[in-house]
């Protein structure tokens, strides 16, 4: 490398820390920084009515993954934990293949619209989102319910007969869960999609490609990048979540969200529930890293 | 750069009115406090209340532990409020500045959480039972069997509110022991009888006024005050009490020790417990309140409520949740845990 | 030109695909509308036509005062939020691959990866010192937190965007003598503009949508609508609250259909 290269690359560099201060530092005050005092409360004693006592303690730890059977004393595996942040990785990984599933046609439906109408479907897919999360739940259950509108209509119209059950089902929590995260996967798919040069699609269908190749080799490769944005978007936010399950599921299973709350709340084990966000956070942040590696190798042409 | 300016600008103006003189901050449940009651208030005071709600115990405990919130009062359910007394985080009432604390009922004035009401003056009361559709079950409701051995009839149709105190309590009374029980025979009968009636219950949520009133459900453990909204919805909702014990709760008023607005706090607590003013509270949010004399300003429709007004024959099963050892807590978040894994 | 490459980027079923998520997407809204002019007090029991929702949410200070509270954090902290995300993105991607990279696209994505309960409690601990020490209780510690947990959700779209975007027209501005700024303000910026809209507007609903984080941040008298409705959630949720989403959603379509229209006069 010649001395002129190496001082351009490292004024890039330069300039790529100084471009991402105001974001790290924000996330510094805000987010990661205070993080730490987690961090340290997974290390102490549970107190008395919640909050920490501080004498030093890896029981929070070592209760990830063992539990004292209350009734003989004995440690066991804690299944049920496992049980929780399986059930939890599950209904994510099938949110995020449906929310693709239906974001991908939607944010190349947009793409393709004249560019004077994007904003407009652009607006129309967030709109919904404006009315608070709760609300808009209570409002599937409304068309999804026994006596709902789906129902009803479907009825009415002699389509079925007796009513879909639906409400309190898995399918039900999966249908709400992509409803809830859609926005989620639209809006990365479609600023990838809308960058995408149509002009390939035309080679790709000179050289007598047929749709589904070109799906496959020209299409997929250059929006790699809004796919794995979306993933990410709609998988993490999901392992988390538990409105939307409690409310169309029933609530009668816990996930991993609601089990780290309770640490906080009435279970009053703070040192359990910050050892298991940590444990968390590490889990994703590897699954993230190996993620990214794995779908931007060899498709960063400029990097 | 136009927003962070307005936003900057309505920054200064709360502040500034936080600090003014005749304003009031209550950190209360949500959907507790009437806006009759406080525009009377500022009617006859000039006190201006802003309320912020909160809806657990924990999380208001969590709050004003870590300082820094800005609020006069808080209202705790009975077995957090010696919580807040030991930590040290409300501070003993200066009874000569409340000259309607006489108003207290007799039966409310000396309770076990707070002997002679020094800290805490009472808000509202309920219970937690069940309710149940009585067009689709016939039989006995005043009975925790209706959810944890659950009819016949109730089978897939029956909710259950996802409140670990309440519904581990109302277990382990079941069969027999004494809530915040450490006995593990006991608690292990308990979570027997939870388990083995999970698969008979269609949900673990809230809603239940909505979801009774509709049909959704047959039936809930639920509040007496949401019970008795369903059942002004839909006739066939019934509450009952069940008989091997329940739980009753209480929410008492508590003054913060780093109150700024220490005399409008005084004016406030006074002022709810006018029998007149205590009435306007419960025909908002639908429960009973501990002032004597309040039932003649109730609502109509209340004052002959059998969820509201607990019949004689229930009274005795009734039982206020003490403030449980961390013991019995852990037990209780083992139970729950292996409830809903 | 135009239309043969609209021409071949339809690909089969996918218009179909769109127009029915689209319907779904509004179904319930319609539900939620509708229910907002019941005259009863249920938001799942129809008991006929009222205004009386509307006119309780408009006299109830509480909601007023919520729902003003709730705009401005998203907007300020939405702001924020694209502002550094953008110039991260910026810093991240199209340059030589440099130690530290993936340290920071960590950080950025980390709110993401902690449930909201946990960056609560830790954001309660740490605001709850600094407001005792400084005494200063405003919405800046609110707008602070949204702003950080909606960093993410911007960068990752304008991230997708400038991944891969084509450097030549940059490369070529460089070559007309057009200085850093303004290849970035007249080339880089009107070709990252999508990617900043997607970002931004994420942003905004997150941030709208925040209840936990919101719950444990907020001083006395600071409600935003979601935690507003929590509290009405364990007892009863009245069409108030439907009225309010109802008018938010209007006053949404009304703002873009004007935008719109202007946007269009002008071209």
């Amino acid at each position: 490398m010649s001395p002129a290269e190496q001082s351009q690359r490292s004024r890039s560099t330069r300039n790529g820390w100084l471009l991402s201060a105001p974001a790290l530092t924000l996330l510094f005050l805000a987010a990661s920084g205070p993080l730490l005092i987690v961090l340290v409360y997974s290390f102490l004693t549970p107190g008395q009515y919640g909050n920490v006592v501080w004498d030093f303690s890896l029981d929070g730890w070592i209760g990830i993954l063992f539990t004292r059977d209350i009734f003989d004393g004995t440690m066991n595996l804690a299944d049920a934990h496992l049980t929780i942040f399986w059930r939890s990785v599950k209904l994510s990984l099938m949110t995020t293949a449906l929310t693709f599933a239906l974001g991908f046609p939607t944010a190349w439906f947009i793409a393709t619209r004249p560019p004077a109408q994007r904003a407009m479907w652009l607006f129309l897919i967030t709109i919904p989102f404006w009315t608070n999360l709760l609300i808009r739940t209570f409002a599937i259950n409304e068309v999804i319910r026994n006596e709902g509108l789906m129902n009803t209509v479907l009825t009415g119209l002699g389509l079925i007969s007796e009513p879909i059950r639906l409400i309190n089902t898995d399918t039900a929590v999966f249908i709400g869960m992509a409803y809830v995260y859609l926005p989620l996967m639209v809006l990365p798919l479609f600023a990838a999609i809308d960058r995408f040069d149509m002009k390939l699609l035309e080679a790709g269908y000179d050289l007598y490609a047929s749709r589904m190749q070109v799906l496959r080799h020209v299409i997929v490769p250059i929006v790699k990048p809004g796919i794995v944005a979306g993933s990410i978007l709609v998988f993490v936010p999901s392992l988390g979540a538990y409105v939307t399950p409690r409310v169309l599921g029933g609530g009668k299973n816990m996930m991993i969200g609601n089990f780290i709350e309770l640490q906080f709340g009435q279970g009053r084990n703070w040192p359990l529930g910050a050892a298991l966000s940590m444990a968390l956070l590490l889990i994703v942040m590897a699954a993230l890293l190996v993620y990214v590696r794995a779908s931007t190798k060899g498709s960063n042409p400029h990097g | 750069m136009k927003t962070t300016l307005s936003a900057l600008a309505i920054l200064a103006a709360t502040t500034s009115l936080a600090q003014a003189e005749g304003v009031l901050n209550l950190y209360n449940w949500g959907n507790y406090t009437g806006p009759d009651l406080l525009a009377k208030f500022e009617a006859e005071t000039g006190i201006k209340v802003t309320v912020t709600d909160y809806d657990s115990n924990d999380t208001a405990l969590a709050k004003i532990e870590a300082g820094g919130h800005g609020f006069d009062l808080v209202v705790p359910s009975a077995n957090y409020v010696p919580i807040f007394i030991e930590k040290g985080l409300t501070v003993e009432l200066d009874l000569s500045k409340l000259s309607n604390h006489g108003n207290i009922a007799p039966e409310w004035m000396d309770v076990d959480w707070d002997t002679g009401r020094k800290y805490s003056i009472p808000w509202q009361w309920g219970s937690t039972g069940v309710a149940v559709n009585t067009s689709v079950y016939g039989g006995d409701i005043n009975t925790s069997a209706i959810f944890l051995e659950v009819p016949d009839e109730l089978k897939g149709k029956i909710n259950v509110v996802p409140e670990m105190n309440d519904i581990v309590n109302l277990a382990i009374m079941y069969v027999g022991g004494e809530p915040c029980s450490e006995d593990t025979e006991v608690l292990k009968k308990a979570r027997d009888v939870l388990l083995a009636a999970k698969p008979d219950w269609i949900s673990m949520d809230y809603g239940a006024t909505e979801k009774l009133s509709n049909n959704d459900w047959a039936a809930s453990v639920n509040w007496n005050g949401s019970s008795m909204r369903a059942r002004v919805n839909n006739g066939s909702v019934a509450y009952g009490y069940p008989k091997e014990g329940y739980p009753v709760f209480m929410d008492s008023a508590m003054l913060l020790h780093d109150a700024r607005n220490v005399e409008e706090a005084y004016k406030f607590l006074d002022f709810i417990m006018v029998p007149e003013n205590a009435a306007m509270i419960s025909a908002f949010a639908r429960y009973a309140n501990g002032i004597a004399g309040s039932e003649e300003f109730m609502p109509e429709d209340m004052k002959s409520a059998p969820e509201v007004v607990t019949p004689e024959e229930h009274k005795a099963a009734g039982v206020f949740l003490p403030t449980c050892s961390p013991t019995a807590q852990q037990y209780m978040t083992a139970i729950w845990t292996e409830l809903m894994k | 030109m135009a239309e043969r490459s609209f021409e071949v980027s339809r690909l089969p079923g996918f218009a179909t695909v769109a127009i029915a998520v689209f319907v779904l997407l509004y179904l319930p809204i319609l539900t939620l509308v509708v229910f907002s002019f019941n005259s009863g007090p249920s938001i799942a029991v129809w008991q006929g036509w009222s205004l009386h929702w509307y006119t309780d949410a408009w006299n109830n200070e509480a909601v007023k005062g919520a729902t003003i509270r709730s705009l401005i954090i998203a907007t300020a902290a939405s702001a924020v939020a694209t502002s550094v995300a953008t110039m991260a993105a910026l810093g991240t991607t199209r340059r030589a691959a440099f130690g530290g990279q993936t340290f920071i696209y960590v950080v950025i994505n980390q709110p993401l990866m902690v449930p909201e309960i946990v960056t609560a409690v830790a954001l309660l601990i740490l605001f709850g010192v600094v407001k005792q020490a400084t005494g200063y209780q405003g919405l800046g510690y609110l707008i602070l937190a949204h702003a950080a947990f909606c960093t993410p959700f911007a960068y990752l779209p304008i991230r997708a965007r400038l991944e891969g975007m084509d450097l030549s027209l940059e490369t070529a501005a460089c070559d007309l003598y057009a200085n850093p700024w303004q290849t970035f303000r007249h080339v880089t910026l009107p070709l990252l503009a999508p990617g900043i809209a997607a970002g931004a507007m994420l942003a905004f609903v997150i941030s709208l949508d925040d209840v936990v984080i919101t719950e444990f941040v907020k001083s006395g008298g600071q409600d935003t609508l979601p935690t507003y409705m929590l509290g009405q959630m364990r007892r009863a949720i009245t069409p108030e609250v439907n009225a309010i989403s109802t008018a938010l959603l209007g006053l949404t379509v009304v703002l873009l259909t004007l935008f719109f229209i202007l946007t269009r006069k002008k071209n």
